[in-house]
């Protein structure tokens, strides 16, 4: 007993030489989470993407994750004490994190950043992101197909261009199935609250709606569907066995491939600053099994996203109405350009709703 | 053979002294038996958590910048939990606080206001939570309504309300409907001490209420008054003290310090007002006014050593790859035995042998 206490006692004072000769062998690299990584969503899809990234690289780095960090006051420090702990390359996966994240990295200039769906950048911050509004348009040509009552439940998180874009590329879509489909939009202010999302959820299936979406992190809405006897999709992850009657299909973060790249590129001394904005050519997220659902309506589905990854449909194909009923401005040739997309910031003609804030 | 839980006939001194020394000896029994069952060095563990945060200048900026609001609140409330006032709401006071005084912030913004910016805010903000404060005080006082219920609702029309500013009339124009406000002018921003550190005046200010605390409880008649009223309401009427008098007051002075709080918390750390300023500090500071036994220089040092289980808490997450949780339970594991312990200043466990005499008496 003496002896092993002595032992541990000696392996605390020797602990921060033995890490720091680890460190000059491996490059590390950090995470920082908004939910739990049992989320079973978002963050979840993170966390699995690391893991990817340490079967990929694990011989070359070692990786460091907080999790549940708020986007408040907290996130701040919380990256700082990755930097600190000696990571070279950090990923912060919010975009509330987009501020924290800019004043660490103008503090530690050598160190690299990586800050997933925002939009401000440094010579040692770079931004990732999904074309996720091609999902959603998917989504929205299905739904419609699948609604007996013409009526869609969309749960929100907040109303950021990221949302408001797949709002209206659902209803753009579900428009050209049906023209008078109507969508009922709950704003759950959370990314992550199961209790709220199965509240909103309930809600929306008491006002009429036959098929929910979200935007919110867990698998709370298609749970309650399922108990319903609704449709719904899954979000970021395979929600599947939440509701094997139920599920429609989900959109799967899959950022393994772009972590593993990055990390390349900062060991090979290539990494620099970048915008990344990937669509479903990219890989940068996936459309999960089309379930639950007849033929005629998976070959839809299915077209669909060839015909985008081909480069053959756009979501937002021109003319584009607004609420008021006004044309919006076509600055992409045939479609509304990635700076309307990413800023968006009005619904679509259709939506019996008001943005918040507007 | 029975064991029971008596009262003392007088609090025990020696239990009182001993008693957070024994509190910290078992926290850290049983975690060193947690860290063990999660496969974890425990000696390492416990030096991430408690030493490793001490060690480094940056890491001790942390803890103050993490105390700071933490103190400022359980200081008021220490005073409102001695008067028997039952102020709850102090989460509700400090984001009422932030508002009010981010109210100058946002109104300023881009114009060449000069150095007033910042002092006015302060000051808004501590008189809007002095003034929210007092409607549960009121209410109290006038109708008989329990405080402790008024005000803890009142946090969630404080919370809804500035929700509502954040995303409606206060929106930054150029911040993509993301609910928060634009980034404050320098002249809206607390001053930081130390160059390229977070510690900021916020810091000093909470210092100089621990010592405002100190004086008024120990050397002032008000504060005299303020211990008399708790601890012996009958006396306290027999000597002509104004009890309801005194709820007004002590609940104007904590929602004051909690207003104050949340502008420094917002003009400081964050820089900009959005919901989720406060990660429950209104209530955090509950456990940090009672963890302090009510005492001023209690609560700096309970302040500090919550705020280092956090710092240390996420240490242990990078270094030692802890869960998150695990620094939660740890937080409750403390508190547990913090309150257990104290408990044994006024009661005492007897063994009592059953009377053989008295147990014939009654067949």
């Amino acid at each position: 007993m003496r002896k092993s206490l002595l032992a541990l006692a000696a392996g605390l004072l020797l602990a921060g030489s033995v890490s720091a000769a680890s460190a000059a062998d491996k490059l590390k690299v950090g995470f920082i989470y908004l939910g739990p990584v049992g989320d079973l969503g978002w963050t979840y899809q993170h966390e699995l993407a690391r893991q990817a990234l340490v079967k990929e690289l694990g011989d070359k780095i070692e990786t460091t994750f907080l999790e549940n960090v708020p986007e408040g006051p907290d996130a701040e420090r919380s990256i700082e004490q990755l930097v600190r702990a000696g990571n070279k390359l950090i990923f912060t996966t919010s975009f509330g994190y987009m501020d924290p994240t800019l004043k660490v990295a103008k503090k530690y200039p050598n160190v690299h950043f990586e800050h997933a769906t925002g939009y401000k950048r440094n010579p040692n911050m770079s931004t990732y992101s999904a074309k996720w509004y091609q999902g959603r348009y998917i989504q929205g040509l299905i739904a419609a197909k699948m609604s007996k009552s013409g009526v869609l439940g969309y749960i929100g998180s907040f109303p950021i261009p990221e949302v408001v874009s797949g709002i209206n590329a659902t209803v753009l879509a579900a428009q050209t199935i049906n023209p008078n489909i109507k969508v009922k939009i709950i704003w759950a202010n959370t990314w992550f609250d199961p209790g709220k999302e199965a509240d909103a959820a309930k809600a929306l299936i008491d006002q009429g709606a036959d098929v929910i979406m979200q935007h919110t992190d867990s698998p709370a809405a298609m749970q309650i569907a399922s108990e319903r006897g609704k449709l719904a999709f899954g979000q970021d992850s395979e929600m599947i066995k939440f509701g094997p009657k139920t599920q429609l299909t989900s959109i799967l973060d899959t950022w393994g491939p772009y972590y593993i790249a990055r990390v390349k590129a900062e060991l090979d001394g290539t990494w620099k600053s970048e915008d990344s904005w990937g669509g479903l050519d990219s890989h940068m997220f996936a459309m999960a099994p089309y379930t639950n659902m007849p033929d005629d309506v998976k070959k839809i589905a299915e077209d669909a996203q060839a015909a985008i990854i081909a480069g053959k449909l756009h979501p937002f194909k021109c003319p584009v109405i607004g609420q008021d009923g006004k044309e919006i401005e076509c600055k992409g040739g045939d479609h509304l350009d990635d700076g309307q997309i990413l800023g968006m910031n009005f619904y679509v003609k259709g939506i019996d709703d008001k943005l918040p804030g507007k | 053979m029975q064991l029971v839980l008596e009262k003392r006939a007088e609090r025990s001194n020696t239990i009182a002294l001993v008693s957070p020394l024994v509190a910290i000896g078992l926290t850290i029994a049983t975690m060193i038996i947690l860290f063990a069952i999660l496969g974890k060095n425990p000696l390492l563990a416990l030096h991430a958590y408690f030493i490793a945060p001490l060690t480094d200048g940056y890491s001790l900026q942390e803890i103050a910048v993490k105390a700071t609001p933490l103190v400022m609140i359980a200081i008021g409330l220490s005073l409102c939990y001695l008067a028997n006032a039952w102020n709850i709401g102090a989460e509700g006071q400090f984001l009422i606080g932030a508002v009010a005084g981010s109210w100058i912030a946002v109104k300023t913004q881009g114009t060449d206001a000069g150095a007033w910016v910042l002092p006015t805010m302060l000051v808004l903000a501590a008189a809007a939570g002095a003034l929210y404060a007092l409607i549960p005080a009121i209410c109290k006082v006038k109708f008989g309504a329990s405080e402790i219920l008024t005000s803890l609702m009142l946090v969630y029309v404080a919370d809804l309300f500035l929700d509502y500013l954040v995303r409606g009339p206060w929106r930054d124009p150029h911040g993509f409907n993301f609910p928060t406000t634009a980034e404050f002018d320098p002249v809206a921003t607390v001053p930081l001490l130390i160059e390229g550190g977070r510690l900021h005046l916020g810091s000093i200010i909470a210092l100089l209420v621990v010592a405002a605390a100190a004086i008024l409880l120990g050397r002032t008649i008000k504060g005299f008054e303020i211990r008399v009223v708790g601890a012996a309401p009958r006396a306290a009427r027999f000597g002509g003290f104004n009890a309801d008098q005194l709820v007004v007051l002590t609940f104007a002075i904590s929602g004051a310090l909690a207003g104050l709080a949340g502008i420094i918390e917002v003009a400081g750390p964050v820089g900009h007002l959005q919901p989720g300023i406060s990660p429950g500090y209104g209530f955090t500071a509950i456990i940090v006014a009672f963890l302090g036994r009510l005492n001023p220089l209690g609560i700096l040092i309970a302040g500090l050593l919550l705020a280092l289980t956090f710092i240390g808490g996420e240490q242990a997450q990078i270094a030692m790859k802890i869960p998150l949780d695990v620094t939660k339970v740890f937080q409750g594991i403390l508190l547990f035995y913090v309150l257990a312990c104290d408990s044994f200043i006024l009661y005492r466990f007897r063994l009592v042998f059953p009377n053989r005499q008295v147990a014939r008496g009654t067949h």
